[in-house]
């Protein structure tokens, strides 16, 4: 037989014994050490920071949800978000951005609305949201579909509708925002925000209570 | 503290981070890799394999292990995702459709990892762990080794031996990438990114009703993906996605993965062949470039142009409020000026000139510091290209490191830098020329273009990363892209290694008075400006008719 056919045949076999031994190492071994660990020492984090409210899970407080009434606080929008296309056994959420470029005629289009229904549905009988208070965050999808957070400034100008909704005195409401506000890390890490999941919840609490 | 100020001082502590780690651990690699004794555990996996370690290869010999280890892993990737029916532990999930399991195949194993396909409704556990992890950590080791075998062809002479490639690779994967992702990996999961093997499971929700999600081996993929620059995401939204990237700290925690490898082998360089001022030179030719694109970066996000924009009020569109624009715009950069491709904001919905400074980061050929050890070969060839042009203005044969730049060497170099170039502009004027692949935008005019230019000049350069309305999951993308992955890569890779053989057979020149000195300030200003000038020429025309396009319209 061909010399150089043999030798690359050889090489190629060993090829293979390198990527099958690496990928037991690599691909078998190091996951279910990670995995150990995580388990063992940060089980909750590893499988998804849930969090419960009446003793019942309600999401995660990393994973942003839609679909809230306007009793409560509102997310940012998703219009990136996507249905599973394949595999429809499950109804999978497939998280994602919207792609549209800064000069998109649908984006422009979809801020426009965005900004006019935060502005209507936060005006109460007794106060008026401007257009320019409305924050950017507020009017954009985010990257993800998923986004947990807020900015500050978009949960203030919603505090007036939650809480005449839900009977409560506005610096009650005013109270819970600032509760759930975090800064940045370290003071300088990131950008503040406010959980809106977390928040929500608190707000519930809270009407149960009173 | 406003948010530029707040951009400003992350970036200012990444660099701090990054200054005071890339001497231990660029010290360490050079150990690494010119250490006689093996690990208990190399010495097994060397049996496994078949191969003696301690053999030296001529760039041939080290070329052919590259070339046959690379190409047993598309083949195994891609049985691995066609097969993906019948593999337990893959929630039911169907095999991939042959052109699109091809297209990942040579995307991870090309370091790349474009991703054509949806990670939480196409690849199970056994795909995700055992298929793509695996070449995060082997892609980025193979890039390594090539690498210290430029590096050794200038420390060597009147030689040619290069090293051996299995034990070069090897100890990439164990001594490095393999600790290094694990103290990774459980940094994040004490942070919030998920662990577990529970697959596609329900979870409550607040207003009522439940929600399904993707369990999977989250920590230990996101710790290689940044670290080995790789790039691809458990989850379409990538490093967006919560369960990636679930807070400002891990944010930046990711830049630094992915920059820290890249940027301490300029240390390693130093101290192979001898002068750490050497290395320094090159280190501060890709800080320099780096801290400039991020500076521009932050300049144009926070100036959100463009009418979108401008009327949110803020360049948010596709980016995580935890993050905000400052930190998203180090990681849009980071990002491209490394072969790493992860995103944690989407370029797509960056303002027009901010799209195009991802494109033209990429276009650089990702050395700044570029890719797992292509970024340091990467920049090894503009170093000689610069030291051409400086011998062509005084009318010297150029040196580098004491080695002669003659005919062979300068010929190998400009194929090398012909390559990319090459890919990128072929590829997108045959898409935009036939009727078809244009159906594949989401945006029209010149950030339609843009779209297309940016997928091939993504592929070809390795990055992975997208203006993502581009529905590439169609015969001709997923084919055409895969082949500028794979010339992308092994191209460059044949004409490094036939340079590094070319150095090592040299005997070495003595530094006199007319020697151009490289690790003096001079030389990394005009390799800075090497480096601008050819790829501003290559790409000028190209980004006039998108990105420019786009931004100086707003």
């Amino acid at each position: 037989m061909n010399n150089s056919f043999v030798n690359t045949a050889r090489l190629l076999g060993a090829g293979l014994r390198a990527l099958l031994v690496l990928t037991v190492l690599t691909g078998v071994l190091y996951p279910l050490a990670v995995t150990g660990v995580a388990q063992a020492f940060f089980p909750t984090k590893a499988n998804g920071s849930q969090i419960k409210a009446d003793g019942k899970v309600v999401g995660s407080s990393l994973i942003g949800q839609q679909g809230y009434g306007l009793d409560y606080f509102q997310p940012r929008l998703a219009n990136g978000l996507g249905e599973n296309s394949v595999n429809k056994q499950y109804a999978l959420i497939l998280s994602g951005a919207t792609n549209r470029s800064a000069d998109n005629p649908q984006l422009v289009k979809w801020v426009q609305e965005a900004k006019a229904r935060v502005v209507k549905d936060n005006s109460t009988a007794d106060y008026k949201v401007r257009p320019s208070q409305v924050p950017a965050d507020a009017v954009t999808s985010s990257g993800s579909g998923l986004d947990p957070d807020i900015s500050r400034a978009y949960a203030e100008i919603q505090v007036r509708r939650v809480a005449e909704r839900n009977g409560l005195a506005v610096a009650q409401v005013e109270k819970l925002v600032e509760e759930h506000t975090s800064g940045r890390t370290l003071g300088f890490i990131g950008e503040p925000r406010v959980n809106v999941l977390e928040l929500n919840i608190a707000v519930r609490e809270l009407v149960a209570r009173t | 503290m406003g948010p530029v100020l707040a951009g400003v001082l992350q970036l200012t502590a990444l660099i701090g981070a990054l200054a005071l780690a890339h001497v231990p651990l660029g010290t360490y690699m050079a150990k690494v890799y010119s250490a006689d004794r093996h690990w208990r555990i190399e010495k097994w996996i060397y049996r496994c394999v078949g191969a003696d370690p301690d053999t030296q290869m001529r760039w041939p010999a080290y070329l052919r292990g590259v070339l046959a280890f690379s190409a047993v892993s598309v083949l195994f990737l891609y049985v691995l995702q066609r097969l993906q029916g019948m593999l337990p532990l893959s929630l039911g999930f169907k095999a991939i459709d042959p052109d699109q399991a091809f297209n990942t195949a040579v995307s991870f194993v090309t370091n790349t990892n474009w991703q054509s396909y949806y990670g939480e409704q196409a690849m199970g556990h056994v795909v995700q762990t055992a298929g793509l992890a695996v070449q995060n950590f082997v892609s980025a080791a193979v890039g390594m080794a090539v690498a210290v075998a430029l590096v050794r062809g200038f420390a060597r002479s009147r030689t040619g031996e290069l090293g051996n490639f299995w034990a070069d690779m090897v100890r990439g994967v164990t001594r490095v990438l393999l600790p290094g992702a694990f103290a990774a990996a459980i940094v994040l999961v004490a942070c919030g990114v998920i662990q577990n093997f529970s697959g596609i499971h329900e979870v409550g929700q607040f207003m009522g009703g439940s929600q399904q999600w993707n369990g999977g081996a989250v920590a230990s993929q996101e710790a290689v993906k940044e670290l080995g620059t790789n790039g691809g995401g458990y989850f379409n939204a990538n490093s967006a996605h919560p369960f990636e990237n679930p807070t400002p700290f891990t944010n930046l925690f990711e830049i630094f993965l992915l920059l820290v490898i890249p940027f301490s082998l300029t240390r390693t360089f130093g101290v192979m062949v001898g002068s750490v001022r050497q290395g320094y030179a090159i280190l501060a030719t890709m800080a320099a470039l780096w801290v400039g694109f991020v500076a521009l970066m932050m300049w144009t996000e926070f100036a959100h142009h463009g009418p979108a924009l401008q009327l949110a009020g803020g360049a948010m569109e596709g980016k995580e409020v935890r993050f905000g624009v400052g930190s998203s715009s180090i990681f849009a950069v980071s990002t491209t000026l490394t072969s790493t491709g992860a995103v944690d904001s989407f370029h797509s919905s960056f303002t027009g000139l901010g799209g195009g400074i991802t494109l033209l980061g990429m276009m650089l050929g990702e050395i700044a510091p570029g890719g797992t050890g292509s970024g340091l070969y990467g920049m090894l060839v503009m170093a000689i290209i610069a030291v051409f042009i400086a011998g062509l203005m005084v009318g010297r044969t150029p040196e580098y490191l004491g080695r002669k730049i003659g005919t062979r060497e300068i010929k190998l170099a400009a194929c090398y830098i012909l390559v990319t170039p090459a890919l990128v502009l072929v590829f997108t004027a045959a898409a935009m020329a036939l009727p078809t692949p244009a159906h594949s935008m989401t945006n029209s005019g010149a950030h339609g273009f843009s779209e297309i230019l940016y997928a091939y000049t993504s592929a070809a350069n390795n990055n992975g990363s997208a203006f993502a309305g581009l529905n590439a999951d169609t015969h001709w993308f997923n084919t055409t892209l895969g082949l500028a992955m794979v010339l992308g890569r092994f191209l460059p890779m044949v004409f490094v290694l036939a340079l590094a053989g070319s150095l090592a057979e040299q005997r070495p020149v003595p530094v006199t008075a007319g020697t151009l000195r490289t690790e003096k300030p001079l030389f990394t200003g005009l390799l800075v400006g090497a480096i601008l000038i050819i790829t501003g020429l290559t790409y000028f025309p190209a980004l006039a008719l998108g990105p420019l396009a786009e931004g100086l319209a707003s």
